[in-house]
């Protein structure tokens, strides 16, 4: 008996029992479903980390001031503006672990356009922050050294407030003021979405660091700045850039040894690492979880086939005694159950892509279906079919032929 | 007498039923040749059963030597048994045993399906066989559509479709009432006359046995009468009283 004929003969046989062979390939259904969705939705996160490492640009380290104590009374980091332009300017042009550094200061001020005003992050940077962020433009052109050096009032609008203060129009060449001083649009910038921490990076207008502070918040120091934005030269020189930044801002802040930093150095990829870890750790656990669910659709299977093995006892005695060998018994069977997984599989790697896009589409949350996730599935659910066909199966092929034509 | 088809030599078939041994057939030797009609009568109990499944080598002797067409089963795996009822022996049983679900035509394809025909040439050998019972016009319907008599005629059309050397019937007609009885075993005349088949009947009923050419009568696991059929039925010209 040739494959053909074998598994002709066993979809007649499961179609004579469509509600039974349709609930058995249920569990198949459900388990291959689950197993495709949830591995979406690890991916989905998986890309998303990804995502949000491209967006605050790689190989970053961020200096931040630190905590001073005055008077007994320490304050808590950045809390007291310790980093300077001339911080920022040496780490750039002394250190050789480092390719760029951005000096950054940041405040909240609303922003009006006509009769539009929108409350934004007003962020003060020099030119290096688009290079460092990887930040490109939608359109015109970012500010360079000389707006900074000229304190020019031009400003670099994100997305979100493009949007919200202009629609559709253009705004270049548009005046737009902040705290009432009037600024030049001259740029806007790609849209570069949400943050890890949820917020929407593109809901800034970036103007040049000087002009933040003699024009717009004004600095109690001259010359402090509040974060100064450091990209190492590539991935393995992050530690290197690091140790370097390190060293370079305790001498100039003359801090001797064994005293306490008055900055804080943190380390942005490595974060970043760290969560994209646990989110492979959340994906592995959610592909294993739903693995139990295929477990259990194969063990409904065996169920099935070993009920189906007893009923049709006097069949398997009627088609030993016309000349069936065990082995064309064993394979009518185990084609039956693999035809019952393949059957349910298909169906299941239909309803997990479904799944998957509905998960996408109403939690709003990205799933990313892979290939090889449906070609593993369709895999292992023909392995499945095999394991748990198989001991019934060879129930059927062992069974003495007197006793199963006797029986009743 | 023809050479022989069967040749069983001093056969004895001993059952293991928990603690107690059940000696189902004790010493029996017999021949039977081409072309032969035999019946075989007994009580229920008499060994004539087992003697049927070792014939149809779905058993094996304990002891002693079964020969089918000159050939020792003994030496035979299960393969190889499988082949020869695939391809030697034809069965009827009294309940029929088609597969319910099924058409006639499929079931009786069923012998060729494991001899690996193509599918065209199982179809016209299955008609013909169908043909051969009466019963063309029914191909299509399932067994459940047929009556009694018409599932046994489609039985051995399945039994004959394969051309085997020997059909065995065990109690053919145990189920059916006396009208059918007499056309299935007009069936076997006609199969045994025409074709030349060999044919061995297990039945209780007298009245069937005259069907036969040859009579073995069987008790307690034991041949004791072996004759001729001498007042001989032959269907279609009435029975004689």
């Amino acid at each position: 008996m040739n494959l053909l004929a074998a598994a002709k003969v066993a979809y007649r046989s499961l179609r004579a029992n469509k509600m039974r062979s349709g609930l058995t390939m249920l569990g198949m259904i459900i388990g291959v479903a689950a197993v495709i969705a949830m591995v979406a939705v690890g991916a989905g996160a998986n890309e998303r980390i990804a995502a949000q490492i491209a967006s605050i640009g790689s190989n970053l380290i961020l200096v931040i001031p630190g905590s001073t104590t005055s008077g007994g009374l320490r304050s808590g980091f950045g809390g007291t503006p310790t980093l300077t332009m001339s911080d920022y300017k040496a780490i750039g042009r002394e250190l050789s672990a480092v390719r760029y550094a951005a000096a950054t200061t940041r405040s909240a001020a609303p922003v009006v356009y006509g009769n539009m005003n929108w409350s934004t992050i007003i962020q003060g940077a020099t030119p290096e922050y688009f290079a460092i962020r990887e930040w490109g433009l939608a359109e015109g052109r970012t500010f360079g050294p000389e707006d900074v050096d000229a304190s020019t009032k031009v400003a670099v609008l994100g997305q979100t407030v493009s949007r919200n203060l202009f629609g559709g129009e253009s705004p270049i060449g548009k005046i737009v003021r902040i705290k009432k001083v009037p600024f030049t649009v001259v740029g806007v910038l790609e849209s570069k979405g949400q943050s890890m921490q949820g917020q929407d990076q593109d809901d800034t207008v970036v103007v040049p660091i000087t002009t933040a502070q003699k024009k717009l918040f004004g600095t109690t120091h001259i010359g402090t700045v509040g974060a100064i934005l450091v990209q190492a030269t590539d991935a393995d020189s992050i530690q290197q850039a690091e140790t370097q930044t390190v060293e370079l801002i305790r001498q100039r802040h003359r801090i001797g040894r064994g005293q306490e930093d008055d900055f804080s150095v943190r380390n942005l990829s490595e974060m970043l690492s760290v969560a994209e870890a646990s989110t492979r750790v959340m994906s592995l656990l959610l592909g294993a979880i739903a693995s139990v669910s295929l477990l259990v659709g194969g063990i409904g299977i065996m169920n099935i086939m070993l009920v189906s093995v007893t009923e049709r006892t006097r069949e398997i005695g009627i088609r030993m005694a016309v000349g069936a060998r065990e082995k064309d018994i064993l394979l009518q069977f185990l084609i039956e159950a693999v035809v019952l997984a393949l059957t349910g599989g298909a169906i299941g790697i239909l309803t997990g892509v479904g799944g998957s896009k509905l998960i996408s589409y109403f939690a709003e949350w990205s799933t990313v279906v892979l290939p090889g996730a449906i070609a593993m599935a369709f895999g292992f659910s023909a392995a499945v079919g095999i394991f748990f066909g198989f001991y019934p199966a060879r129930k059927a092929s062992r069974l003495d032929p007197i006793e199963a034509l006797r029986y009743e | 007498m023809a050479v022989p088809v069967i040749e069983v030599d001093r056969v004895r078939k001993v059952y293991r039923l928990g603690e107690v041994e059940v000696e189902a057939l004790k010493d029996v030797s017999l021949a039977i040749g081409t072309g032969e009609f035999v019946a075989v009568m007994g009580a229920s109990g008499s060994g004539k059963s087992t003697l049927m499944n070792i014939l149809g080598c779905l058993d094996r002797p304990t002891e002693g030597a079964y020969r089918l067409d000159g050939k020792d089963v003994k030496e035979l795996d299960k393969d190889a048994l499988a082949r020869i009822r695939r391809k030697k022996i034809g069965f009827v049983f009294q309940s029929y045993n088609l597969i319910p679900r099924m058409d006639a035509q499929e079931n009786v394809e069923l012998p060729m399906v494991y001899d690996g025909i193509a599918a065209a040439a199982r179809r016209a050998h299955a008609l013909d066989a169908l043909r051969a019972v009466g019963l063309q016009e029914r191909s299509h319907h399932l067994p459940s559509q047929l009556s009694g008599g018409q599932q046994q005629r489609v039985a051995i059309a399945r039994a004959i479709v394969n051309t085997p050397s020997l059909l065995l019937a065990d109690e053919p007609t145990g189920n059916l009432d006396t009208a059918s009885s007499d056309e299935i075993m007009g069936i076997f005349q006609g199969l045994n006359d025409e074709r030349g088949i060999t044919i061995v009947l297990v039945t209780h009923e007298p009245d069937i046995a005259r069907f036969a050419k040859r009579v073995l009568r069987f008790r307690d696991g034991q041949l004791i009468q072996d004759e001729p059929v001498a007042d001989r039925v032959i269907y279609g010209k009435g029975r004689k009283t």
